[in-house]
């Protein structure tokens, strides 16, 4: 098991280093998504199936999709790549890195001067998620529910406001008038119905 | 079980798909032709089942042409992914006792795992084909499979809050005395309905109607490229209907004059013939009006099944 995670860590390491080095946003995108379903097997190798298998749906089959959907409306095309190209030079990117690189050092140095600790794998099955789920953590879940209650509403709320468009003839406070016009005809097609 | 045995079982179980899936293209041409009061493909071999081995030799003899406004890389990648989706969700599906390539835990998971994967190609195939008919067919699938994959997913809670498991095998032990589809009718029709969505089989090929989109995602497609969308839609068909068979109608289950494999077949072909009598005699319905239909009235009733079948399994439980 603790081959597959290693092959699995540098496939996410790889693919994410890859998310921020591509011009173009769809190739990012895929990247992203290479990387979350690395992080999957992870978390499948680290003894947890039923986490592994939602961030595939969740993340990898959900928000990235989504994510390609806007981007793929964008139409952004060899210009946009263009524009990141000239962005990313090595004078925007390099004094980060090495700031971060040196974080990197201590953090591995820091790791080294623990103890050693195997690594345990303890197999963490669909059952047990859902019993601490609706157990321990149950007032978080609850919480989780009134935030996407809450976004659902909103959307709602953004979805359903309607401009109200009137055809030119009708503008300019016609509306009123036209619909004077109309009634009277009406009823009398009624009356002829009625008659009949 | 040991390991020759299971790589017989996983190439057996390989091969046997890739060989429905070829010769469901003469199955549905011939069953078409019958529902429309004519005679089909019957010229070539006996009853014209040589129409696949035509079908296949002009897929692999045309011109396997990569359009130079292309994403070049992506074009080529999205037809392998949704042949790879739907082969590695059949690794969960029990054919008989002891026939299964992975017995996984969390089987329907995968499952819904891997069809959700299975919107890349769509989507992919039609931002890099680079046409805007391929573009609006990307627009219309990838929307149309993440609504119905929603209600795919809960139709199914059901059935685990009955069986307990996640596991097909065991979720098959479970309808020893009565079939799901008794117990639980809702969740059946949803995910018959939700499926046909998800292979986006006609009434609901939205993202390739021909009549206004050409033949949306993969318009640009030729040769054995677009040969691997055409093989992954029957698969696709296939595994919807095998996933029906083992969820709600006992799986290999059946009366013992017919050995356990034998009833999984005529149960998968009975399913995949309902898909194909779909096709026959449905009219493809408005875009709107399919995505509008799913959150207006298979949303709440889903939800309403997995609120009512909690609520008597807890009653009988205790």
């Amino acid at each position: 098991m603790s081959t597959l995670f290693y092959i699995s860590s540098l496939v996410a390491i790889a693919s994410t280093i890859m998310v921020i080095t591509r011009y173009h946003p769809v190739h990012a995108l895929l990247f992203l998504a290479v990387s979350f379903l690395s992080v999957g097997m992870i978390f499948l190798s680290l003894g947890a199936p039923f986490v592994a298998a939602l961030e595939v749906i969740v993340y990898a089959g959900a928000i990235i999709v989504l994510f390609i959907f806007v981007v793929m409306m964008l139409n952004l095309g060899r210009e946009t790549a263009q524009q990141e190209k000239e962005w990313l030079k090595p004078k925007v990117w390099v004094v980060p890195s090495i700031l971060v690189l040196i974080l990197l050092a201590e953090m591995t140095i820091l790791l080294f001067q623990g103890p050693d600790q195997a690594m345990q794998v303890s197999v963490v099955d669909p059952r047990k998620v859902a019993l601490s789920l609706y157990g321990e953590y149950i007032i978080a879940v609850e919480l989780t529910g009134f935030l996407l209650m809450a976004g659902i509403v909103g959307a709602a709320h953004i979805g359903k406001h309607q401009r109200k468009e009137l055809h030119r003839f009708l503008q300019n406070g016609e509306e009123e008038k036209a619909r004077q016009l109309r009634e009277p005809e009406s009823v009398t097609n009624e009356q002829t119905v009625l008659h009949d | 079980m040991n390991t020759t045995e299971h790589i017989l079982i996983v190439f057996g179980v390989l091969f046997v798909l890739l060989n429905i899936a070829a010769g469901l293209i003469w199955v549905e041409r011939r069953l078409l032709a019958l529902w429309q009061d004519r005679l089909g493909p019957n010229r070539a071999g006996p009853l014209g089942i040589f129409i696949v081995l035509a079908d296949t030799l002009k897929l692999f003899f045309k011109e396997d042409w990569v359009p130079p406004f292309a994403d070049k890389w992506v074009f080529i990648t999205a037809p392998a992914i949704v042949v790879a989706s739907v082969l590695m969700s059949f690794v969960i599906i029990p054919f008989a006792p002891g026939i299964v390539v992975a017995d996984l835990n969390i089987g329907i998971i995968f499952f819904l795992a891997m069809s959700s994967l299975g919107v890349y190609s769509i989507v992919l195939g039609g931002w890099a084909s680079n046409n805007k008919y391929a573009l609006l067919g990307a627009l219309r699938g990838a929307s149309q499979m993440i609504a119905y994959e929603v209600f795919m997913g809960l139709s199914l809670m059901g059935v685990v809050m009955l069986s307990g498991s996640f596991n097909l095998g065991e979720i098959v032990a479970a309808q020893k005395n009565l079939w799901f589809v008794v117990t639980q009718p809702v969740g059946f029709v949803v995910f018959l309905i939700a499926g046909i969505a998800e292979t986006h089989r006609l009434p609901f090929d939205i993202p390739e109607a021909e009549s206004e989109l050409i033949a949306g995602y993969h318009a640009e497609y030729s040769g054995m490229k677009f040969g691997m969308f055409f093989i992954g839609e029957y698969l696709g068909v296939t595994l919807i209907s095998a996933m029906i068979v083992t969820l709600f109608f006992g799986g290999w289950l059946g009366p013992a004059f017919l050995p356990p494999l034998v009833w999984f077949v005529i149960k998968l072909f009975f399913f995949i013939g309902l898909f194909i009598l779909l096709r026959a005699s449905l009219p493809r319905p408005r875009y709107d009006q399919l995505i509008s239909y799913g959150w207006k009235i298979l949303l709440p009733l889903v939800l309403l099944n997995v609120l009512v079948t909690g609520a008597i399994a807890l009653y009988l439980r205790g």
